[in-house]
């Protein structure tokens, strides 16, 4: 089959579908949470349509409503999403060609969804030439199905009484899950994971969720090393062999 | 509050993480070994923010406990996943599972 702008939007859109169902509820809550946090009407909604990161405007609602001061909800925000210059950076390879008009939409639509699903259909042998038009599909629906979330959850919040005691905070959870199961083929990826969930743990209790980040960057290096040493390993077995 | 400041400040910082590497697109080369480093990128990240949500639901405590939804609903989610390797499974899997701890658990 040929592949048009066209197709690979509508493909983009598709493959994301799974990662909407988890954005849903976590979207709705979001927005049910933002009267009760302090924010006003318009704040809820520009959260959702300027900055559009989900685990950072949960994070910063949750400061907002203990009141902590503007700089440091936007140096925690900063740190929160700081993983997506290392999300672009992968990227970056398969946008290089792309004209400025293309780059900046794309970069400002990059979520961990968009990337989990973007970064498998690039490594898909298919030539590459409209594969920014299924980037731009998977990111489209998924920043309308945020807006549309967020409204709903804010009209529900003020409407259906206890909402926010559900517990759909935990869609987010179940979607991140998801896109990390598939990614636990070895053991440098398996310890990876080990490494940034204990640490992140372990770390919890620092300040503007620092934790959050070096248990990322460790877990990175874990990964990286051990797969070094593996490799390395294996070349000296190659050697004796023969 | 200032929520115009708090806004905008935060559409520019998130906005400059994500644009920086696509905007020096044309003159960034990536290293080899920073390159197969960034595959583990979205495993530890994700697993960084998922480990506190699931295990410290309330923000203050490890609750490494039956009784603990979040961590039940996380481990059924993974177990589907390595069942079938299907993404939509997982996530609803996880989901029902909370929710039906919840309802028999009855708290959180």
């Amino acid at each position: 089959m040929n592949s048009t702008p066209q197709t690979e939007f509508w493909k983009g859109v598709r493959d994301t579908f799974p990662l909407i169902v988890g954005a849903i509820p976590f979207g709705i809550i979001f927005g049910t949470l933002s009267e009760s946090g302090g924010l006003s009407l318009w704040g809820a909604l520009a959260f959702s349509a300027v900055v559009f990161a989900g685990s950072a405007q949960f994070i910063a609602l949750g400061m907002v409503s203990t009141g902590a001061a503007w700089p440091v909800i936007v140096l925690t925000t900063f740190v929160v999403n700081l993983r997506h210059i290392l999300y672009s950076t992968t990227l970056l390879q398969q946008v290089r060609h792309l004209p400025q008009r293309w780059r900046i939409p794309l970069a400002f639509w990059l979520t961990d969804e968009t990337f989990a699903v973007a970064v498998r259909y690039y490594a898909e042998p298919s030539p590459i030439i409209h594969k920014h038009w299924y980037y731009l599909g998977s990111a489209l629906i998924m920043y309308f199905n945020w807006q549309l979330c967020t409204m709903i959850g804010i009209f529900f919040g003020r409407v259906v009484p206890g909402l926010e005691e559900w517990g759909l905070d935990f869609a987010m959870s179940a979607t991140f899950i998801g896109i990390v199961v598939p990614y636990l083929k070895n053991r440098p990826m398996i310890a990876a994971a080990i490494v940034a969930s204990g640490l992140s743990l372990a770390l919890h209790g620092l300040p503007n969720k620092l934790g959050l980040m070096i248990a990322a960057l460790a877990g990175v290096a874990t990964g990286f090393f051990l797969e070094k040493r593996l490799a390395s390993n294996r070349m000296t077995e190659v050697g004796e062999a023969q | 509050m200032n929520e115009f400041l708090l806004v905008g400040g935060m559409f520019l910082v998130t906005f400059l993480v994500r644009y920086l590497p696509f905007g020096l697109a044309g003159s960034l080369q990536i290293p080899e070994p920073l390159e197969r480093a960034l595959r583990f990128v979205p495993v530890a990240v994700l697993m960084a923010i998922v480990a506190p949500a699931v295990l410290i639901p309330q923000g203050d405590s490890v609750q490494f406990s039956w009784q603990n939804p979040h961590l039940l609903g996380a481990f059924a989610a993974f177990l589907a996943g390595w069942w079938k390797n299907n993404l939509l499974l997982t996530i609803v899997v996880g989901m029902a599972a909370f929710f039906i701890c919840r309802l028999l658990i009855g708290r959180f």
